[in-house]
């Protein structure tokens, strides 16, 4: 059983995480417990007004809703905080039983859900959202549909507000009918989404105004990015990111062999998806083609000067900027608990991805929008040393194989990991 | 051959051929929710026929989907179950999922020394090690299942423990996603709590209704069952219809209002309890 073990230290090292307003309003940064928020718009940092003092334990998962007006944060202190962005309160403190692993928001912004560690998925209705003045309102989440006892890795609506899509640790995605009433339970499955050989880390939807219904993405441990038709459940394309990209030397483990895809960010058309790769110092940048239905490399973006590997990534529809964090809590390095690192790639837009030569560039520090102080508010300081980085990358390794990769590999489940691979080199 | 490997075999019953039982004793009960470590098809389109059914799908290649797996006995057992069904639906494939290895190795033993004697028979029935709470998906297509059994499940009494039982609320959405419209759960135990239970999780589902008396008189494999199961004295068993799940299905319509107003009105579940027929009437077992 997926019994949490406090006293393991390396399963307390958290990934940092980054979420960008849709509107490019607001970029927020959790590391460890600590959430940190810059206003872009005003150039200043934002207050966080919360009566009961923020989160007590590791922010797993962070995100705007569509509309910007709300944010999520939630952990394994086992809240779920539903920030207005306006005013910055917390307007609603939800308790969940077990540890949060992953939060979503409705497109109309009426239910938020969260999954916790468990495998259950709750919803909570936030439709009143009649915010009475300085009150965090109490609420509970109402379980609507169970992976079964396995980690629930990430929960994403599809762009017409009809699914719910969640991904575990078991390969499998599944595609819920979002029902107009959802506290009475999400029964109806519309697919499964089965491919993965490995945990699905991160999933994300491509849509334009050519295709509203959208396509969903997913990226695994088996070191694939995918794409699906969510609708029928059926694999349209599998884009092997492991075998293209130069990744930091291994150390002869077997997670090294394959390095785990951790989050996925698609431009607002959906034309162009952001690959972020454990091991990879850098990103990977895919083209998708909606009419074929086909996802292919179309350039490794690499990042001078240090030894960025982000953890965690997101853009707004409205800016041509990709946001990138790498860090982690609870690290054991003598500078400081935790580290986060911010950096940006402009030129993450529609047109980007139409010109042959992608025009992407990664920003130095004075030119991130924000500037200085951005980057003193979401890293909590503005120069990083360089040992921090590798004691970053491998502890968000470890935490990463703890959370997600079973305890042992059977024989069978050996040989057809190998085999996997083989299949790999097969289609290169 | 056959027989003579058999009899040089001390798990196997030297006047039947059948595996022993006693040789494949095994843990009572087992943690559904522990982790597994056997293999597991990626996909229903992965799921090799030709190791389980040989003589309908002589080569791996040769499978192109034309038949599949209609019924599926969840926590199989040892099997007596599948193999009376066998003869009575010939045309139909079947598995068995059965989580102790030892179990299921028993089970494919004594499929294999059926065919072995029967030549002809028993080539509809199969069995695999699994944990059915966290891969049917893995094994069947949505609408594909007929008929789904789930007989004398463990009870795990224990409150904690209720999220362990086969049958609960969550569950059922996957159930309802294998089989197709109008296919049949049937559960049967012989703990009154756990029949109380399943019947409450069924009746609260949105996606399944009740089969009505008639249907379940004319159902031959409600009589079937009240002599192939090998555990209990008396039982209680329900018997439900999922209803579609497509776009058209009135759940989806009204936005799961189903239980909120009233679910299924007029549409009782049926559930009735009958006496076991006395041990010596069971099937002869090796
Ligand atoms: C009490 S026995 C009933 C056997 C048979 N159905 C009968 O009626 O005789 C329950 C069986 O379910 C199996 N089982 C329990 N949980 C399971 C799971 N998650 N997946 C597959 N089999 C399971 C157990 O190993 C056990 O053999």
């Amino acid at each position: 059983m997926e019994e949490e073990n406090d006293k393991n230290p390396e399963t307390t090292v958290a990934p940092a995480l980054i979420s960008v307003h849709p509107t490019h309003k607001f970029v927020s940064a959790a590391v460890g417990s600590d959430l940190r928020v810059f206003n872009l718009q005003e150039s200043c940092v934002v207050t966080l007004a919360d009566e009961s003092g923020g989160h007590k334990d590791s922010i797993r998962a962070i995100r705007y809703s569509a509309n910007g007006q709300l944010f999520v944060s939630a952990g394994d202190d086992k809240l779920v905080k539903i920030w207005a962005t306006d005013s910055w309160r917390c307007i609603y403190s939800v308790a969940s039983e077990k540890r949060v692993s992953a939060v979503g928001i409705s497109n109309d912004g009426m239910f938020v859900c969260f999954a916790d560690k468990f495998g259950v998925m709750y919803v909570v209705d936030i439709e009143d959202h009649n915010v009475e003045d300085g009150v965090t309102v109490i609420k509970k989440g109402v379980p609507i549909l169970s992976h079964y006892c396995s980690i629930i890795t990430r929960l994403e609506f599809s762009p017409d507000g009809r699914f719910i899509v969640s991904s575990d640790r078991d390969f499998k995605i599944r595609v819920t009918v979002f029902p107009k009433n959802p506290v009475n339970g999400a029964h109806e499955i519309q697919s499964f989404c089965l491919g993965h050989t490995e945990f699905v880390s991160c999933l994300t939807f491509v849509g334009s105004q050519k295709y509203p219904l959208g396509l969903l993405v997913s990226g695994s441990g088996d070191s694939t990015v995918r794409l699906w038709d969510h609708t029928s459940g059926s694999l349209l394309d599998t884009c092997y990111v492991g075998a293209q990209a130069e990744f930091l030397p291994s150390d002869g483990k077997e997670e090294d062999i394959l390095p785990a895809v951790t989050d996925l960010c698609a431009t607002p058309d959906g034309s162009l998806v952001a690959v972020a790769i454990q091991s990879l110092p850098g990103l990977m940048l895919l083209r998708c083609n909606q009419s074929s239905k086909t996802l292919s490399v179309a350039k490794v973006v690499s990042i001078p000067g240090e030894t960025f590997i982000p953890t965690s990534i997101g853009a707004a529809s409205s800016a041509p900027v990709l946001w990138m964090v790498m860090g982690a809590s609870g690290l054991h390095v003598s500078e400081s608990a935790s580290l986060a690192r911010v950096r940006g790639i402009s030129g993450f837009s529609t047109s980007a991805s139409e010109s042959l030569d992608l025009e992407t560039l990664v920003l130095e520090d004075a030119e991130i929008p924000g500037g200085e102080l951005l980057l003193q508010t979401l890293q909590g300081k503005l120069s990083i040393g360089k040992e921090a980085f590798s004691a970053a990358a491998e502890a968000v390794k470890t935490a990463m194989r703890n959370l997600l990769i079973k305890k042992q590999y059977s024989a069978e489940r050996r040989e057809f990991r190998k085999r996997g691979r083989n299949d790999m080199k097969g289609k290169q | 051959m056959m027989e003579h490997e058999a009899n040089a075999n001390p798990s196997h019953s030297k006047t039947t051929g059948l595996p022993r039982k006693r040789f494949y004793r095994a843990r009572a009960h087992s943690n559904p929710l522990s982790d597994s470590h056997f293999p597991i098809p990626v996909s229903p389109s992965q799921v090799d026929y030709s190791v389980h059914y040989p003589q309908l799908f002589p080569s791996p290649d040769k499978f192109d989907g034309s038949k599949s797996i209609e019924f599926a006995d969840v926590g199989c057992g040892f099997g007596g179950l599948l193999i009376s069904l066998s003869t009575v639906f010939p045309e139909s494939l079947m598995i068995g999922m059965e989580l102790r290895d030892k179990v299921t190795e028993y089970v494919k033993e004594r499929i294999l020394a059926l065919r072995a004697s029967n030549p002809g028979q028993y080539e509809n029935i199969s069995v695999v090690r699994t944990n059915s709470m966290k891969y049917i998906p893995n094994y069947f297509e949505k609408g594909q299942l007929t008929k789904m059994f789930f007989l004398f499940p463990d009870p795990h009494f224990k409150e904690k423990n209720h999220r362990r039982r086969v049958i609960n609320l969550h569950l059922l959405d996957e159930y309802a996603y294998v089989l197709r419209e109008g296919g049949i759960i049937y559960t049967m135990t012989d703990v009154e709590e756990l029949g109380v239970w399943m019947n409450s999780c069924l009746k609260g589902h949105p996606l399944f209704e009740a089969v009505t008396k008639e249907e379940l008189e004319a159902d031959p494999v409600v009589k079937l069952l009240s002599t192939a199961t090998e555990e209990g004295q008396k039982w209680r068993m329900l018997n439900l219809v999922p209803w579609n799940s497509g776009p058209s299905c009135p759940f989806g319509q009204e936005g799961g209002g189903a239980k909120k107003d009233g679910n299924g009105e007029g549409k009782e579940l049926v559930e009735f309890s009958l006496h076991f027929p006395p041990l010596e009437h069971l099937p002869p077992f090796p």
